[in-house]
């Protein structure tokens, strides 16, 4: 396997300093070049996973290994883009972008030519002497990918890279992301709140349950050759993966509004407009 | 319309010309002040105290920010210090001072320099507290470390907290040089201040309180407002 994650453990201290276990033995295997996502609920330490494989936190026990190398620490090699873009605002964004590239010591033009490439990929390439402020949101995001992506990393991790976006810019996104992944054949691990992104986005689902977060189930998501599946397919992943969430999800609101409270299946349904289960 | 009321009050008051000189009198002390160069030299001495002092207390307290902020341990003992240090006023640092260093142009430098460096160092140590850990996280996976960190993400990310630091220093540095020049020796507004005192040349005295405001208010005003309005503009704080 190319990336293992080997009984991952870890706790926190809370405010009142007592320990709060987060993960609790964590297994995941990824094969290079597959597009893994995960979904969970909201505190279940899906960020806090990115970031140990990404080296910016420490496991309490077990080990992630990269190639059979072990995350000790950050590195080029796995990049980060996270919720919000964190474009630097003192560069323009040519600047943010062959920020990484010249930290590896490439040289100026090759760098600057690499990074235009990646902006034109991303189509912006009539912003790249603007500042990060003049630009929206979705604009940001791209900057982001490609700030990420012309770093040719061997594992981009995405933590809901999408999720301040509004409905039309992210489905650009999907696409371009795909067709990205499909050139250049990056590992992919992606985090998200949302259920149907990471069907219709990844080639394997992993459900992680909360307190402690833990895996609770690996689904598979069927692919067809031309890359477009059924609905009735997609739809049946879904709801099998809303299924596994919603005992989840009950467990953590009896956990926080008492006993008493019984949450309503319904809730969740399918709605008229088909974006099911979107925000968890 | 200031300067009208001026005149004619100071025509008509009772008080002699020294105590109360008119405008037009000041205006000309001012002009031959500037001419015969009396009052340049002064510029020049004073400024020249104050540039030393205040870069000084620049790199001083980014330093001493920047030990705060990365250590723990300096934290809980200098950083606790540096807030009670912070509110002494400068000029009371002088009778230390001149036992230190005796009547003389390094005495000034220092309360000049210790006037700014304790509100530099407390707007480092805040500025550097509040880079956002993204910034930090994205850098650090592209595998910024150590120097490089430091100077294309903690720096950067702090200037708009270090700009305003950079602002009130200098107004804390102004007013101490001022009050160390007119206790202290060797020349510089502050002196000649004391000297037209001390000759009853209140129209002296009086050009010089307009040099002082003048260069006041275009350092704040011009320099600084400029400097950070364009941060503000260019990271659309603004
Ligand atoms: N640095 C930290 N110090 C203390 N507690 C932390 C820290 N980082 C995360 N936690 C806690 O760990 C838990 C998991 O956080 P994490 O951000 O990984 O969740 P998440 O699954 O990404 O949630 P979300 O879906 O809302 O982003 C949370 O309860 C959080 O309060
Ligand atoms: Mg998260």
């Amino acid at each position: 396997m190319y990336v293992t994650i080997d009984g991952i453990e870890k706790s926190f201290l809370n405010e009142r300093k007592e320990q709060v276990q987060v993960l609790d033995h964590i297994d995941i295997s990824m094969e290079k070049g597959s597009f893994v996502s995960i979904v969970g609920p909201s505190g279940c330490g899906k960020s806090t996973l990115l970031y140990m494989i990404a080296g910016l936190e420490k496991a309490d026990k077990g080990s992630i290994r990269i190639a059979g190398n072990e995350v000790k620490k950050p590195g080029p090699d796995r990049v980060v883009v996270f919720q919000e873009a964190g474009l630097f605002p003192w560069l323009t964004v040519l600047e943010n972008v062959k920020y990484g590239l010249l930290l590896k010591k490439m040289p100026k033009q090759e760098a600057e030519a690499k990074a235009i490439d990646m902006l034109k990929m991303v189509h912006l390439s009539n912003y790249i002497h603007s500042y990060p402020h003049q630009l929206s949101g979705g604009m940001k995001q791209r900057v982001s990918i490609a700030r990420a992506l012309v770093m040719e990393p061997d594992i981009l991790l995405m933590d809901e890279p999408f999720s301040a976006l509004d409905e039309q810019t992210r489905m650009v996104l999907h696409k371009e992301l795909i067709d990205i992944w499909k050139k250049t054949k990056v590992t992919i691990f992606f985090v998200t709140h949302n259920i149907r992104e990471a069907v219709l986005l990844s080639e394997k689902v992993i459900v992680f349950g909360t307190r402690p977060g833990k895996v609770k189930e690996v689904i598979p998501v069927p692919t067809s050759t031309d890359g477009v599946l059924p609905d009735s397919v997609t739809l049946h992943t879904e709801q099998r993966i809303l299924a596994i969430l919603e005992e989840e999800i009950e467990k953590v609101l009896k956990e926080e509004m008492g006993d008493d409270y019984s949450f309503k299946t319904n809730h969740l349904h399918r709605n008229d407009s088909g974006d099911m289960g979107s925000h968890i | 319309m200031i300067a009208v009321i001026w005149e004619v009050t100071s025509r008509l008051s009772v008080l002699p010309d020294f105590m109360f000189p008119r405008l037009t009198q000041v205006l000309e002390t001012l002009f031959n002040g500037l001419v015969n160069g009396q009052i340049v030299a002064a510029i020049g001495k004073s400024m020249s105290r104050l540039l030393i002092g205040f870069a000084i207390a620049i790199v001083l307290g980014v330093i001493m920010g920047y030990l705060i902020w990365r250590y723990k341990l300096v934290e809980d003992t200098l950083g606790f210090l540096v807030t009670a240090l912070q509110s002494i006023p400068s000029i009371v640092w002088f009778p230390l001072a001149i036992i230190w260093f005796g009547l003389n142009d390094f005495a000034i430098l220092f309360i000049v320099t210790i006037g700014a460096t304790w509100t530099m160092t407390v707007s480092a140590t805040s500025g550097f507290r509040n880079v956002p850990t993204l910034y930090q996280r994205v850098a650090k996976t592209f595998g910024s470390t150590g120097l490089h960190f430091i100077r294309t993400v903690i720096m950067p990310a702090s200037v708009p907290q270090l700009l305003s630091g950079l602002r009130i220093a200098w107004a804390f540095s102004w007013r101490a040089l001022m009050a160390g020049e007119l206790l202290g020796s060797g020349g510089g507004l502050g002196q000649l201040l004391e000297t037209g005192r001390s000759l009853g040349q209140m129209d002296l005295v009086i050009s010089v309180m307009i040099i002082i405001a003048v260069i006041g208010t275009i350092m704040d005003n011009v320099v600084f407002m400029r400097l950070e309005r364009s941060v503000q503009k260019k990271w659309g704080l603004a």
